[in-house]
């Protein structure tokens, strides 16, 4: 059987990339990719400490789908707030949108 | 041996995806990354027996939320636009930071006692239908299950608000992409 260590390790590779994604891209559609990655990132970890330490039990997949629950919600108010935003400035670059600079 | 075969395929797939889903400048492209690193965790699931969330996963991630990514690029982004530089200037910190998550991430990993451990025992075959039950039993997951739902209602009435209406700033505030047609 597959160590849990080796799904450890491809959800710490896609939070990272997901992390990277989230801080240096300008577009904040593209924000919002990385975002999603890092809770795939997040989702997978929650399944493979259920399937390896508590197959059992329904804590982890319930977490896994309230997990899925929040993320469909998080990214649904997000593009609505990006939509506004562009309505608004006729740009969705997140380093564009600098009203509050001084 | 062939569920090695598969993992190690799917998860080089889904880094390299991931890899192309935020560093393309092409948010359509991005986005199509996106889609299939979603679609080899829903793989990764069926690998670790969670079938009812492999199938969630292919609904709802892939169903609901890439289209719904799509549908924002295509509202947000005029089509020949979409090349512009894919960074802001200050991306390196975000390599330092993703770098020190890396690190911290790995060492973690490599001192975790049960990281190398195999399954405790198999997964009930009945167990979909079990959890099925547990989501809704008064003495189970009733609570979360019901926040859940009311968060998805007022997060669907509030994205139909936000997105609704909304006049555009004339004022002192540049236009940018009028600016680059013209």
């Amino acid at each position: 059987m597959i160590p849990l260590g080796a799904y450890l390790m491809v959800s710490a590779a896609l939070f990272v990339i997901g992390a990277f994604g989230a801080l240096a891209r300008k577009s904040a559609v593209a924000i919002l990719i990385g975002l999603e990655l890092m809770f795939n990132a997040a989702l997978l970890n929650a399944v493979a400490f259920w399937r390896y330490l508590h197959p059992q039990g329904f804590d982890g997949t319930v977490f896994a789908i309230v997990i899925l629950a929040v993320a469909a919600a998080e990214v649904a108010v997000g593009l609505a707030l990006f939509i506004a935003v562009y309505r608004r400035f006729g740009t969705a670059e997140a380093d564009e949108i600098a009203l509050l600079r001084g | 041996m062939v569920a090695y075969w598969i993992f190690a395929l799917v998860s080089l797939l889904m880094v390299l995806a991931a890899l192309v889903a935020v560093t393309n400048r092409n948010l359509v492209r991005a986005t199509m990354g996106l889609v299939l690193v979603l679609f080899g965790n829903a793989v990764l699931f069926v690998l670790l027996e969670a079938y009812f969330l492999a199938v969630a996963q292919v609904i709802i991630y892939i169903g609901a939320i890439a289209i719904l990514i799509v549908f924002a690029i295509m509202l947000t982004r005029h089509v020949g636009d979409a090349w512009g530089p894919a960074f802001h200037r200050a991306w390196a910190w975000a390599v330092v930071v993703a770098g020190g998550l890396a690190v911290g991430l790995l060492f973690w990993i490599a001192h975790w006692p049960a990281a190398d451990g195999k399954a405790k025992s198999p997964v009930d075959p009945q167990y979909t239908k079990l959890l099925g039950k547990a989501l809704v039993a008064p003495d189970g997951y009733v609570i979360p299950f019901e926040v859940a739902s009311a968060l998805l209602l007022a997060a669907l009435i509030g994205a139909i608000y936000v997105a609704w209406g909304g006049r555009r700033v004339k004022g002192p505030y540049p236009q940018r992409s009028e600016e680059k047609e013209a």
